[in-house]
């Protein structure tokens, strides 16, 4: 018998595509009943390019010797204490946001492309999204169990899924994921996979790993070495597939740019949160959020839509006004955060004076003549004894949940602030982005739940900010919230830290 | 004499996260404890799926099942992301194992031919069922609630990739490296009277709306009998009569049953418990889908292991649905 040697990609084929078949007892539009309905036209699935050929046998392996390893640092970190190595306590506020906005979103993911991998009509397509929805369950697994040994050290990580349905400011990242889950299987592919994964991720990921690896978090920093391949993995398929969908039907085109500047839109206000994270949380810094905006999106995504121009995709909407905001966004939505910090599962303060310098040096434009002199005033305060705590709740943008706090593009002191009225019913946004989006899909919008709202009309489990704080968030304020000098958290790490020079030596002594 | 290392004992503010202690107590977890349960968003959806706006995202109502908590049902092999690839990473290694032993000493090419057509005729068309088995396991995970549920769903519907490979793996070196009999596999699947019954069984499931229903269509009743009969008793024959080299490259599925035996009956057992609806509801899916995937086997069975080896199977089947609180109805 002769021995034929089928070469890689026939193998694959006959792995993955072949095991497919034509019904005839059911209609195909019985068994994928979801295909239609966005508009989109799929002319043959066959043309589908697998982004990555991997069966399940490698993927048990390689996956098995990466989690191996993972799990071995986690076990070194915890029994040897390495929560009092790194850079300083402050750092440990991006993780209470990581765990609390990240890791459920990345459920929803799983989720999500769970969905998507069962009902594509392509059987390379499926296949791939299942890849990636069980490497979304890694993703937060591997999170929850990199962040618990914080949790038994420190505040604001104790109840993250509670909270990330709950607590004002996760109504962000949920309702992104929310509007990205309940769209149809090809506008989540094409927000997730593509917008979001391909186009924004490394805004994501390069903030929280970087700023682990750079302020001593072993734990967090292995994760992200970890799902490097994995992410990798994702990138590809966000490609492909908005590749494959442009190249399958020219009215696929208008539907698709349209997704792009939507969520494009989208996830730009939700990567503020990442901003300020990585501007204000990082006590070593990585580098600037406007840096890794120029580096990640203007230059990166520069390239990508000039390769999408000859498929008839241009840059999204709106784009220039983000060259506009990333010299103001990230400070924008850290004072947003200090003045609301009596309602927040993690601590805010003043910059040192070496960390002003810092953003004065990074934000020539915009930090002196704008931010700095606003963190004097409320320093000023703070030594007084008057830390500022804004009372009153904030108005939300109607899309991103965001409270009203941005600038005018054209004018850096003037609030932006854009209305419409639907129904009879006034509705706000901090945008023409969000009001755009709300504009061209209002029924879906006006079921957004706004966190203030719902508080204001008493459906938060109690009649005031701190009752709301306490029996509906589960956050512990006098422990969790509020200003980080001379909180608990703050006492405890210089207890760990007793014998050694004092890493905060030049923020304000005002406890 | 045991040596002591020194350390500084940080005393920590609390064993565990606050979901994890609400429902096991204060002290510390497990890794599984932490990575399993409530941790999947329940309540202030945003928005209506355009797809199903009468439900909302993550609606428990997308079964018919009523459980107070669904995360009652939990994994008795503690199966998380890691521990689950640690596992299937070992059984994976034992398969590459067997598959180079195979061709190495090009066992297959000795085989029988009249084996050689039986395996081709029964065990190759699997790969579409195995297909068919992933995208409803996948179609679960969207639709379950619950995280200790849906991620056992997950591995199953990763499971089924894997075991579709391996059995085409099987089909390629059965062929030395060729497709025609994978391409007869195709066709018998496709054409084949005998195969018309199970076909028509996946496709129907491929329509099932209720993600209960759908698990136990797929996972308890159509692996519960064809995996015995093709997989174990079909398998005896086979070594019987001298084609043991095929039992070294299907033993993964063997195994993987015996093991995937034990979360389908403790979810099945669980859910039938919380009430007498659901019980009845159980039951009635149970029937209905039994009848079914009988008449499809039988074909099968004649074909292969005989009418016997069905009965026999039929008969295991009704006593593992006796030990998890249920009947065989009528069907058996």
């Amino acid at each position: 018998m002769s021995t034929k040697k089928l070469n890689q990609k026939e193998k694959y084929r006959c792995m993955t595509r072949d095991l497919d078949w034509e019904p005839s007892y059911q209609t195909k539009e019985g068994i994928y009943p979801f295909e239609r309905f966005e508009g989109i036209r799929i002319t043959d699935w066959d043309k589908w390019e697998d982004p990555f050929r991997l069966t399940m046998d490698a993927y048990w392996k390689y996956q098995a010797e990466k989690e191996k390893k993972l799990y071995a640092i986690f076990d070194a970190f915890a029994q040897n204490d390495s929560q009092t190595k790194i850079s300083d306590a402050r750092y440990v506020n991006a993780l209470k946001i990581f765990l609390c906005a990240v890791t459920p979103v990345e459920y929803q993911a799983y989720q999500g492309f769970a969905r998507v991998g069962r009902h594509f009509g392509g059987v390379g397509a499926r296949l791939a999204c299942q890849i990636q929805a069980i490497d979304e369950l890694r993703h937060v697994q591997t999170q929850i169990h990199a962040m618990s040994h914080y949790n038994k050290h420190f505040n604001g990580l104790h109840d993250f899924a509670h909270m990330h349905d709950r607590v004002w400011f996760l109504s962000v990242p949920k309702s992104f994921f929310d509007d990205a889950r309940s769209a149809g299987p090809f506008e989540f592919l094409t927000a997730i996979s593509f917008s979001f994964e391909y186009v924004l991720t490394n805004l994501l990921f390069v903030p929280f790993m970087s700023g682990a690896a750079h302020n001593g978090d072993m734990a967090t920093v292995t994760f992200g070495f970890s799902s490097q391949s994995d992410e990798a993995r994702h990138m590809t398929l966000g490609l492909e597939v908005v590749k494959f969908l442009l190249e399958q039907h020219e009215d696929n085109v208008p539907i698709i740019q349209r997704w792009i500047d939507k969520w494009f839109w989208r996830g730009y206000r939700l990567l503020t949160v990442v901003g300020t994270m990585m501007d204000y949380m990082l006590p070593n810094k990585v580098m600037s959020w406007a840096e890794a905006w120029e580096m990640y999106f203007e230059q990166a995504g520069g390239a990508l839509f000039k390769d999408l121009e000859r498929y008839g995709i241009r840059p999204p909407k709106y784009v220039e006004q983000t060259t506009v905001g990333k010299q103001h966004i990230s400070h924008q939505a850290w004072s947003i955060f200090y003045q609301h910090s009596q309602a927040t599962n993690f601590h805010t303060w003043i910059p040192s004076d070496t960390e002003l310098d810092w953003m004065s040096a990074k934000y020539p434009d915009s930090f002196d003549r704008i931010y700095r002199p606003r963190y004097q005033y409320w320093r000023d305060q703070q030594v007084k004894g008057e830390r500022f705590y804004n009372q009153n709740l904030p108005m939300l943008c109607q899309v991103c949940q965001l409270s009203l706090s941005f600038t005018e593009p054209d004018d850096d002191t003037r609030l932006s602030h854009r209305s419409l009225i639907h129904q009879g019913e006034r509705f706000h946004f901090c945008s023409d982005g969000c009001h755009d989006i709300f504009r061209h899909e209002p029924e879906k919008y006006l079921q957004a739940r706004l966190p203030v709202h719902e508080i204001l009309k008493g459906n938060c489990g109690g009649s005031n900010v701190e009752e709301v704080v306490r029996d509906y968030y589960h956050i512990t304020s006098s422990e969790e919230s509020f200003e980080y000098l001379g909180s608990p958290e703050h006492r405890r790490w210089q207890q760990w830290k007793n014998d050694e020079p004092k890493p905060d030596g030049d923020l304000p002594k005002v406890i | 004499m045991s040596i002591e290392i020194k350390t500084v004992a940080i005393e920590p503010l609390r064993h565990t996260y606050s979901h994890i202690r609400r429902r096991f107590g204060d002290k510390p977890a497990s890794r599984y404890q932490e990575a399993s349960f409530d941790i999947e968003a329940r309540t202030n959806f945003h928005y209506r799926p355009l797809y199903q706006p009468d439900k909302e995202l993550n609606d428990p109502t997308r079964t018919a099942v009523r459980m107070a908590d669904w995360y009652k049902v939990s994994d008795p092999r503690q199966y998380y992301y890691n521990s689950y690839v640690q596992a299937r990473a070992r059984q994976q290694e034992n398969v590459e194992h067997s598959f180079d032993f195979c061709e190495r000493r090009r066992l297959l090419e000795n085989l029988d031919p009249a084996l050689r057509r039986q395996v081709v005729l029964l065990l190759l068309p699997l790969r579409h069922a195995e297909l068919g088995a992933n995208m409803n396991n996948s179609s679960i995970v969207a639709d379950g609630t619950a995280t200790s549920l849906t991620q056992m769903h997950m591995f199953q519907c990763v499971d089924r990739q894997g075991i579709a490979q391996y059995l085409t793996r099987l089909g390629l070196l059965l062929d030395g490296g060729d497709t025609t009999l994978l391409a007869e596999g195709k066709r018998l699947w496709l054409e084949e009277p005998a195969w018309q019954g199970l076909r028509r069984y996946v496709e129907d499931t491929l329509v099932v709306r209720d993600w209960f229903e759908l698990s136990l269509a797929q996972n308890l009743v159509s692996d519960g009998l064809l995996y015995p009969l093709l997989f174990v008793r079909f398998d005896e024959q086979l070594v019987r009569q001298g084609g043991g080299q095929i039992s070294l490259l299907t033993e993964f599925m063997r195994q993987w049953f015996s093991e995937g035996q034990r979360w389908i009956d403790g979810m099945v057992k669980t859910v039938a418990a919380e009430s007498a609806e659901n019980r009845e509801l159980l039951q009635g899916w149970i029937d209905h889908w039994q009848t079914r995937a009988l008449a499809a086997l039988a074909p099968l069975a004649e074909l292969g292991p005989g009418r016997d080896a069905l009965e026999a199977v039929a008969g295991e089947f009704a006593a593992r649905l006796k030990k998890i609180g249920l009947t065989a109805g009528a069907a058996a």
